[in-house]
């Protein structure tokens, strides 16, 4: 299950709906508002998404994950508006029966859903400027924010 | 000539000034519409490295389009 929420991220709440009989592992991931980028200090983060499709790709990213892994449960949660320095961006949790399924989905999560879900991350700089982020496969075609 | 919503996102829609509009428009893909609506998003990203959805459902970009669609223009992703 897949959810855009402008809401904080709570992840100890999360952890507890992927418990299951069957599970012998558990790995999630937190991806967290830092204050610095390509080295402009940043104030806040802006998420914008397109949710009816970022939804929809990440259903089946979660899918994919699931057929790919044999996980027993695969959550994502995705903030929107604005955030703060610190805060939580993007949790994903997994479980498993063994570690090494847990380990390998929780980073083909988060890896597939930074290039496939229509969302887009505004910086705003201390200095005042902001500018759109691009993806790390993008920026190392030459693109640069800003 | 087809007419085609076309919806913008993050500095799309800046650089547009709208989130949406109707045009009318001499277009056979999904690319035909990118290049044809270049002045109005102005993206200095090639159309490979943005992505396209028609109708709300993921597109490739040689993907055609029909008189009635909505098309949407998604510059280089950044989630997480």
């Amino acid at each position: 299950m897949i959810t855009m929420t402008t809401d904080p991220i709570l992840p100890d709440e999360l952890r507890d709906n992927l418990f299951d009989p069957g599970a012998g592992a558990y790995c999630a991931f937190e991806g967290w508002v830092r204050n610095v980028n390509e080295g402009h200090a940043v104030e806040r983060l802006e998420y914008e998404a397109y949710e009816p499709l970022a939804i929809k790709e990440g259903e089946r990213i979660l899918a994919e994950a699931r057929e790919r892994f044999k996980t027993l449960h695969a959550h994502c949660v995705h903030r929107t508006g604005l955030l703060e320095i610190g805060d939580c961006a993007v949790w994903v949790g997994v479980s498993a029966p063994h570690r090494d399924e847990a380990f390998l989905a929780c980073r083909f999560i988060i890896d597939a859903l930074k290039v496939r879900l229509p969302i887009w991350k505004k910086e705003h700089y201390v200095n005042g400027d902001s500018g759109w982020v691009n993806c790390g496969r993008c920026a190392a075609h030459g693109h640069s924010a800003a | 000539m087809k007419t085609i919503t076309v919806r913008y996102f993050a500095m799309f829609r800046e650089h547009a000034g709208v989130g949406e509009e109707s045009l009318t428009l001499d277009v056979q893909t999904a690319a035909d519409v990118f290049a044809a609506t270049r002045e109005r998003h102005r993206s200095s990203e090639p159309v490979g490295h943005c992505k396209v959805a028609i109708n709300d459902d993921m597109a490739d970009w040689d993907a055609p389009v029909a008189d009635g669609d909505t098309v949407f223009l998604f510059p280089p992703v950044a989630g997480g």
